[in-house]
């Protein structure tokens, strides 16, 4: 791969000389600056080249300091005897440092000019420095090198590159350089199969900098000629049909501006040409009157353009002729259409590849998604799903967690353990709050489900409107760690942040924690036998109503850890449980009621649904949104179950 | 026929006179008539809670009588005050850009008319083009028109998928909620085509009245309002009274049981959706000229289940019971959010209603749920006795 590039090098100017031997032992850079003095005191931008040249054959340690000083305006001439000094002044004096010995002095400013080289030159002595710059001995420095070069690339720096290529100790930095090598090469080299070389290197890097690199290359200006057998000259991109790639008003826009036709006289140019003429209450013959349909207006105009006032209309027949006899196209700025061609089939198989890796990182969007509205529902399975029950206030559940959350951080400074405080008491207060509401109102209700629905829709306003009066109206922070700050960065298309990370192992540990609870535990034992048979239940010694008490609490508290979790990637106030409310009802019921693996597989559907019609729509999320709920709405129709529907008794209510 | 009518349905008449007395003691006393004790906004305030109590026995008949909790029905009445709005806002926008530019020294084009409207009215959603919704706007009549007919189709569809596949009880509600949800979102979208989060506004000039004083028209639309519940009032009567309202009623008590006698359950259900949603549609369409304003977050989900809320405290199962919960809650929460109240002193903390009146009727709405099931107008139950 590197080998043509390499190859090239011997051809390329600028490079050649930095590696020449080094022509005499008692050569100093001040007899070389002396030999160019004529260059060095006055620069010119075209001619500076040669006094650098002899510089960078000099081969002296000392240059790179010169060309930074020069560059800098930091070296002064003494005009006695034509000197050069590096020197920093200081009121009316002068530190003077010595060019080859670097022995300082202070001198009166009197007779010593700056050299302001002007900022032309400024640039040709930068991009003599690279070559320095690049093989300097301090990393630092030559990635900064490395930096500037990735950031202007130009054509001469392509020589000094790949000369550091091969003397670059470090495996990083020598990657890059190769990299941003075959970028240079492939805009810049001279010889067009080292460039197509370069362009197929290419055609394996997904990074946004190739996909600059190609498109740059493939840079293409729409141009129009008159229309032939042969077709338009030059490298062609493609041809545009009026109509269906551009609209008539901008291919005709486009034939004025290259003066093959007349400019059309537009809606509103027409009615100021008629407003400015008229004469006793008339326009070329035609009463103002009339002039309320665009026939007559045109009509008034034709008279007034015969009369020569105005320019002469061009009709709609007139402009579609026009646009027939010409042909439309984009052609590219390069001229080489084998170079093009290249180009276009890198670019086309980097595609390809972002495309698989945007697809990938789809995935993992979709899977962080679906962790979320998973934490954010799990509660609700089982309140709802187990029991039975709708909690409407299961959302400020979510919230009361948050601001637990919120309220530890303003006593526990330190993130780490405020959060590790912040989830037992989050589930604390959540499981007190719940077992609360199932002691006082929902005990009440068990055989009135619609009731209980608007019961705890009340409580719902209610603590809504109790946090916005304690915690006000505006978000309140919940500070992540600074450990899960951050992303995760695969490569420059994958990329997922450390908390939606953390959310997703959380959503697992849940999983698996609910799982445990109700399959390995006693308490799930007698939950599971309360859901089936209450009655029986209750005869085998289970009290049903301390285990609803207890399910109710376990599903809440689980909402206030959701919520310190869903707290850390969100803003937390006073509404955000509205956002999850609808949100989790329908993770539930898609996945199927009263099983874990339900909502799991509810929150996975929406998650990645969700994600799936954003990427067909990536402008508009409300627009995802209002589809997936549709959808949800259309599934429910065919599966009115869920996805994981329970069989048998279990079933029947 | 008439007769044993009102005599098997004594509140119908009760309810009748006490509205007409009512709409006729407004009239007197408002600006529009001179005497000025009753002022515009305070007219228009009840005008509005006269819809909202339609909107409220539609919801009643659904949920009281057949056991429906649908929580999509605020939708209905959105859409309702979305079809009449889109020709309210087009005609107003027109008599004004009309006005507008035939004082210019040639006459406008139809094609610069058209541009100027959609200019003046699209232009704060960055577009100037009418969207395919709007081909209608022009004609009053057939947006009257949208205003039965899309509210009735929608629950025509939704409700024909929903009650076919036999999706009842909570998985309804929270699926009419979705649909509600679904529309809201949409609403909110810049390029649905009705102006976003911006909505439609400038709804209570009347084309057509201009000269008109907002007193009149204010009292203009309370009474259309008035007799809008005054006939659905009597058309609800109607049809729950006979065999049909028994179906209906045995729907709501034992879905399962009337299927097995033999009842289309299916078709009842989807008949009484459609129907409430056609009324919510209608007081929709007669509530936002008055609001003057309708956007999306009235259509937000919530709405639908302060209307749940409102049919609660009022009493299900009793059409008056409706009409009392909307219009108590509705006027005491303006009341209360509109500063009314004096602020209550408790020594160490002082509660602003504006602020703690949520917190207020959330746990009231808990008591009424727990405690009284049978909301304000269980109380009627103590004062008439029915012949037994």
């Amino acid at each position: 791969m590197l080998r043509p590039i390499l190859f090239l090098v011997l051809f390329f100017g600028l490079a050649a000389p930095a590696y020449a031997p080094v022509h005499a032992q008692e050569l100093t850079l001040q007899t070389i600056l002396q030999e160019n003095s004529d260059e060095i005191t006055k620069p010119k931008r075209r001619t500076v080249s040669t006094a650098l040249d002899a510089l960078v054959a000099s081969g002296l340690p000392q240059v790179t300091q010169f060309l930074e000083q020069w560059q800098d305006k930091g070296v002064w001439l003494r005009e006695d005897d034509g000197l050069y000094f590096y020197a920093s002044a200081d009121g009316g004096d002068l530190t003077l440092t010595d060019i080859d010995t670097g022995a300082e002095s202070t001198v009166p400013k009197d007779g010593f000019k700056q050299l302001k080289p002007n900022g032309g030159v400024r640039r040709v002595i930068a991009t003599a420095l690279v070559q320095f710059q690049l093989s300097d001995p301090d990393l630092a420095r030559r990635e900064t090198a490395v930096q500037s070069i990735a950031r202007r690339p130009e054509a001469s720096q392509l020589g000094p590159l790949l000369a550091s290529v091969d003397g670059e100790p470090d495996a990083a930095l020598k990657a890059r350089k190769i990299q941003l090598a075959n970028f240079l090469s492939a805009s810049f080299a001279e010889d067009p199969a080292d460039r197509i070389a370069a362009i197929e290197s290419l055609s394996t890097d997904t990074s946004i900098e190739a996909r600059a690199v190609l498109n740059q290359i493939l840079n293409a200006k729409p141009d129009v000629a008159p229309r032939t057998d042969a077709g338009p000259e030059g490298n062609i991109a493609r041809e545009l049909k009026p109509g269906s790639d551009l609209s008539s008003e901008d291919a005709y826009a486009q034939l004025v501006e290259a003066g093959f036709a007349q400019a059309a006289i537009t809606p509103a140019a027409l009615r100021e040409a008629i407003v400015s003429n008229v004469v006793e209450g008339k326009v070329g013959g035609v009463p103002t009157a009339q002039l309320n349909s665009q026939d007559n207006r045109v009509k008034a105009y034709t008279a007034l353009a015969e009369d020569g006032i105005v320019p002469p209309f061009v009709t709609a027949e007139e402009r579609e002729a026009a646009i027939e006899a010409h042909v439309f196209f984009e052609e590219y700025s390069e001229k080489d259409p084998a170079i093009t061609t290249a180009a276009l089939d890198a670019l086309n198989s980097i595609e390809t590849r972002v495309a698989a890796a945007q697809t990938v990182d789809l995935t993992l969007d979709a899977l962080s998604l679906a962790s979320i509205y998973f934490l954010a529902a799990i509660g609700l399975a089982i309140t709802f799903g187990v029991m039975g029950v709708i909690n409407m206030a299961h959302g400020e559940f979510i919230m009361m967690g948050a601001y637990t959350g919120y309220v530890i951080q303003l006593f526990v400074p330190d993130y780490t353990l405020s959060i590790l405080i912040a989830l037992p008491v989050a589930f604390a207060v959540t499981f007190g709050a719940g077992v609360a509401m199932e002691r006082l109102v929902i005990r009440h209700l068990y055989h009135r489900p619609l009731e209980t629905l608007l019961a705890t829709f009340g409580i719902s306003i209610a603590l809504q409107q109790l946090a916005k009066n304690i915690f006000g109206t505006q978000a309140r922070p919940l500070t992540s760690p600074a450990w899960l700050d951050g992303a995760w960065v695969v490569s420059d298309v994958i990329q997922i942040s450390y908390i939606r990370i953390a959310i997703f192992v959380m959503a697992l540990m849940f999983l698996a924690l609910i799982l445990f609870v109700l399959k390995r535990t006693r308490l799930g034992l007698e939950v599971r036998a309360v859901t089936q048979n209450p009655g029986m239940a209750a005869s085998m010694g289970i009290n049903p109503d301390r285990i609803n008490m207890m399910t109710f609490g376990l599903g809440s508290g689980i909402a206030g850890i959701a919520g310190v979790a869903i707290g850390l990637y969100a803003k937390v106030t006073s509404e955000m449980g509205t956002d999850y409310i609808v949100q989790s009802f329908m993770t539930v019921v898609v996945g199927g009621v009263g099983n874990v693996w339900g909502t799991l597989a509810g929150a996975s559907m929406i998650g990645f649904l969700q994600k799936g019609i954003e990427w067909f729509n990536p402008s508009n999320t409300l627009a995802a949104q209002t589809y997936m709920v549709l959808f949800i709405i259309l599934f429910i129709q065919f599966r009115p179950k869920g996805i994981v529907a329970l069989k048998g008794r279990a079933a029947a209510d | 026929m008439r007769k044993t009518f009102i005599s098997q349905h004594p509140s119908v008449l009760w309810f009748l006179a006490i509205l007409g007395l009512f709409t006729v003691f407004v009239a007197v006393m408002s600006e529009a008539s001179g005497i000025g004790l009753i002022s515009t906004s305070m007219v228009k305030t009840l005008g509005k809670t006269l819809c909202l109590a339609l909107i409220a026995i539609a919801m009643d008949v659904v949920w009281g009588y057949c056991g429906i909790l649908s929580l999509g029905h605020f939708a209905f009445f959105g859409i309702g005050g979305y079809a009449i709005g889109m020709w309210l806002m087009y005609a107003r926008t027109e008599s004004i850009i009309t006005a507008n530019l035939s004082s210019q020294v040639i006459p406008p084009t139809p094609q610069e008319v058209t541009d100027a409207i959609g200019n003046q009215i699209f232009g704060v959603v960055g577009s100037s083009e009418f969207p395919m919704l709007w081909a209608f706007s022009h004609s009053l009549t057939l947006h009257l028109l949208m205003v039965v007919l899309i509210p009735g189709l929608l629950a025509l569809i939704f409700g024909w998928l929903a009650f076919r596949s036999r999706v009842t009880g909570v998985y309804l509600s929270i699926l009419t909620q979705a649909m509600t949800l679904a529309l809201s979102l949409y609403l909110f979208q810049n390029d649905s085509g009705l102006r976003g989060n911006n909505g439609l506004s400038g709804l209570q000039n009347i084309p057509g009245y201009e000269d008109a004083s907002q007193a009149s028209i204010s009292v203009a639309f309370f009474a259309v309002s008035a007799l809008a519940l005054g006939l659905g009032y009597v058309l609800f009567t109607l049809v729950l009274s006979g065999k049909m309202g028994s179906v209906v009623k045995g729907i709501r008590d034992n879905e399962a049981r009337v299927r097995f006698l033999g009842y289309k359950v299916e078709n009842y259900k989807l008949f009484i959706f459609t129907l409430t949603a056609i009324i919510a549609g209608i007081a929709g369409a007669l509530y936002y000229p008055q609001a003057g304003i309708i956007n999306p977050a009235e259509i937000a989900p919530i709405a639908s289940i302060y209307l749940a809320v409102w049919v609660a405290i009022g009493g299900r199962g009793r059409l008056y019971g409706a009409v009392i919960g909307a219009a108590f809650v509705s006027l005491l929460s303006s009341w209360f959010t509109g500063g009314g109240v004096p602020p209550l002193n408790l020594g160490f903390y002082t509660i602003l209603w504006t602020d703690w009146w949520l917190v207020l009727l959330g746990v009231a709405f808990v008591c009424v749920t727990l405690f009284f099931p049978k909301g304000i107008g269980g109380l009627f139950d103590y004062l008439v006795r029915k012949p037994s």
